[in-house]
């Protein structure tokens, strides 16, 4: 048995009256690749939230590895090992993609060099900028991104820009790698080609995936597992072809 | 040969112009050729310089709006300056301009990271209000001082220093000022500042640590502000407090404004242009017109900031500028260090001025199409 990468136990997260989320229990294996489903408003982006520290859990706990990070900030919680990607894109847009990488790759501490170093221009200094270099070359490489390194990301196309997000998620090192819709806004072909590059992170660099979506054929042809979320509560937990023939599924999504 | 090639020659440019001109001058003040006026004016471009380099630090590549750095300058000028009177007696000339450098400038980076701290929660608007009120309690303290502490309302009189050196010195802090800027900007550090001015929430989900870098901008900012202070206080026969007034943290900034923000090399020749034309208003504009200087900064400031965001200027913009007019005159060479990519001294900043000012500067809707025909190129 694979041991468990982020376990929740009754989270939920209420904003005055409204709770957003009730009672959410997930455990996701290592390796796996889950997914978080839903119709508008049912609460899965507030999830993503909560685990990545943006909100604070009102009620219930997660363990990453089993080590409690239930309230922690931001920092703190991709330090341990949780990274994302945003809905609405969240790009560094005045730096090129190979310097977006970069600061992904800033709290490595393999690339550790101290403020004075850098001032002064010690040899570290030059050591670390190159290697750090070389690593976000390969991470874009990952995803396909190579021949667009000297581009301002503000200038890529919609799809490239969700594949960057991804490649400076991936710089953090995660072990838990949280997508949010990582497919909006992409053509058949570009949503092909992304499932591709998650199976090769998954595959080769086993990083335990978390995605939203809403293209189900994204959803069923990837995930191994799926968590259906209306109204801030979870309908039905198991893999996608079962889950999502479930007459309340259907119904939470057509009506009825 | 090869290897003179592959330095990047604009990275060290600013250095060697400024290093250039501090040679040229100092040789020809040796030889007796400029006067003592012009000395004078050396000492307060310098000044300038590093004021706004370093504010340039905090405004273009952290993003944040301080109205304060006068404040910060007058700490820096009374300590420094009350460090040298006390400690030149003593020691003697030269250590006493070391010791109360470093003294004004470690005590103003002090208080930059007390007003860095009010910084990690306020943005925009609210920052700029809370270091504007810095910069007049700072002064008001100083100038309700008893006479024998800082000499009060008189000012605190400062002691002299060789008018042939001081303007050296004052270059030499300005390549300090300039080493330790780009140096910074131009590293990891440096990239994780600008990520942050770029889109907090997503540096913050990145993990960087933008409490740490916050801190660190205003610190480093405010120690120049600190030294170029004491410059001043050298500089000046009397250090008072009213120099140091909120208009004075405004033409620092339209200093930075005007060389584009983000752009070290724009804040030095924005910096001297300002201080030339501050001297010449100061001639022009005597008696009962004095008060027009401020309101010219003013002016300055408005329509930078209208010609820099307005999208009606949009087109206008893109054809008549500075770039395009020197690019028609070079033929285009493709970069050699197409690898790094590295512009530092280039960061193209798009802070959104009305973000930052939080004035609507879109009356239209953002997604009114240009003019018809200008996309199909």
């Amino acid at each position: 048995m694979s041991k468990i990468v982020l376990k929740t136990e009754n989270l939920g997260i209420s904003f005055g009256g409204l709770k957003a989320v009730q009672n959410l229990n997930v455990e996701i294996k290592e390796g796996q690749l889950y997914g978080l489903v839903g119709p508008n408003g049912a609460g899965k982006t507030t999830v993503f939230n909560m685990i990545t520290g943006v909100y604070k859990p009102t009620t219930g706990k997660f363990w990453l590895d089993g080590e409690d990070l239930t309230g922690k900030g931001q920092e703190t919680i991709n330090h341990k090992g949780i990274a994302r990607t945003f809905q609405n894109i969240r790009l560094f847009n005045n730096m090129t993609v190979i310097r977006n990488v970069m600061v992904g790759l800033h709290n490595q501490p393999e690339f550790s060099c101290g403020v004075i170093a850098s001032v002064l221009r010690l040899p570290k200094h030059f050591k670390t900028e190159r290697a750090m270099r070389d690593r976000a070359k390969e991470i874009l490489d990952i995803v396909g991104l190579l021949d667009e390194r000297n581009n301002l990301s503000c200038n890529l196309p919609y799809g490239k820009q969700r594949k960057l997000e991804i490649a400076r998620a991936l710089a953090t090192n995660p072990k838990l790698l949280c997508l949010d819709e990582p497919a909006a806004g992409m053509n058949p072909h570009e949503t092909e080609d992304l499932m591709k590059i998650v199976r090769r992170i998954r595959d080769e660099y086993n990083i335990t995936i978390l995605l939203i979506e809403h293209d189900m054929k994204f959803v069923s042809g990837l995930c191994d597992e799926i968590t259906v979320l209306n109204f801030g509560t979870s309908l039905v937990q198991g893999p996608p072809e079962v889950a999502l023939n479930d007459p309340e599924v259907i119904k939470a999504y057509i009506g009825g | 040969m090869e290897k003179l090639k592959n330095v990047k020659w604009n990275h060290y440019l600013n250095y060697i112009v400024v290093a250039a001109v501090t040679v040229i001058f100092a040789i020809l003040s040796l030889t007796g050729v400029i006067e003592s006026s012009d000395k004078y004016l050396l000492e307060k471009v310098a000044i300038a310089i590093t004021l706004a380099v370093s504010l340039s630090m905090v405004v273009g590549f952290l993003g944040e709006l301080s109205l304060g750095h006068a404040g910060f300058m007058c700490i820096g000028a009374y300590l420094g300056g009350k460090t040298a009177v006390i400690l030149e007696p003593v020691i003697g000339e030269w250590p006493a301009l070391i010791v109360s450098l470093l003294v004004g400038g470690i005590v103003a980076a002090v208080f930059g990271m007390i007003i860095g701290l009010p910084a990690l929660r306020l943005r925009g608007d609210y920052l700029a209000i809370v270091t504007l009120a810095f910069g007049e309690i700072v002064r008001s303290v100083f100038m309700n001082s008893s006479k024998e502490s800082f000499g009060g309302s008189l000012g605190l009189d400062t002691p002299r220093f060789n008018k042939d050196i001081l303007f050296v010195i004052a270059f030499v802090m300005v390549l300090a000022t300039l080493a330790v800027t780009q140096n910074l900007i131009r590293s990891k550090h440096g990239r994780a500042i600008t990520a942050i001015r770029d889109n907090e929430i997503a540096a913050r989900a990145t993990g960087i640590d933008v409490t740490k870098y916050k801190l660190l901008v205003f610190t480093v900012s405010s120690f120049f502000a600190g030294i170029a202070g004491v410059l001043y206080s050298y500089s000046n026969f009397t250090v008072q407090s009213t120099k140091f007034s909120y208009n004075y943290s405004i033409e620092i900034l339209v200093m930075v404004v005007l060389g584009g923000m983000g752009s070290i090399n724009g804040a030095i020749i924005a910096a001297t242009l300002i201080t030339f034309l501050d001297v010449e208003l100061q001639t022009i504009l005597t008696g009962n017109l004095a008060v027009l200087q401020d309101l010219i900064y003013a002016l300055i400031l408005i329509v930078l900031v209208i010609y820099n965001n307005a999208p009606a200027l949009k087109n206008f913009r893109e054809k008549y500028n500075l770039k395009a007019f020197i690019n028609k005159f070079r033929p285009h060479v493709p970069s050699k260090h197409k690898d790094d990519e590295a512009k530092w001294d280039r960061v193209p900043t798009k802070i959104k001025m009305d973000e930052v000012l939080s004035v609507d500067f879109q009356a239209t809707s953002p997604y009114t199409p240009d003019k018809p025909g200008k996309e199909e190129k």
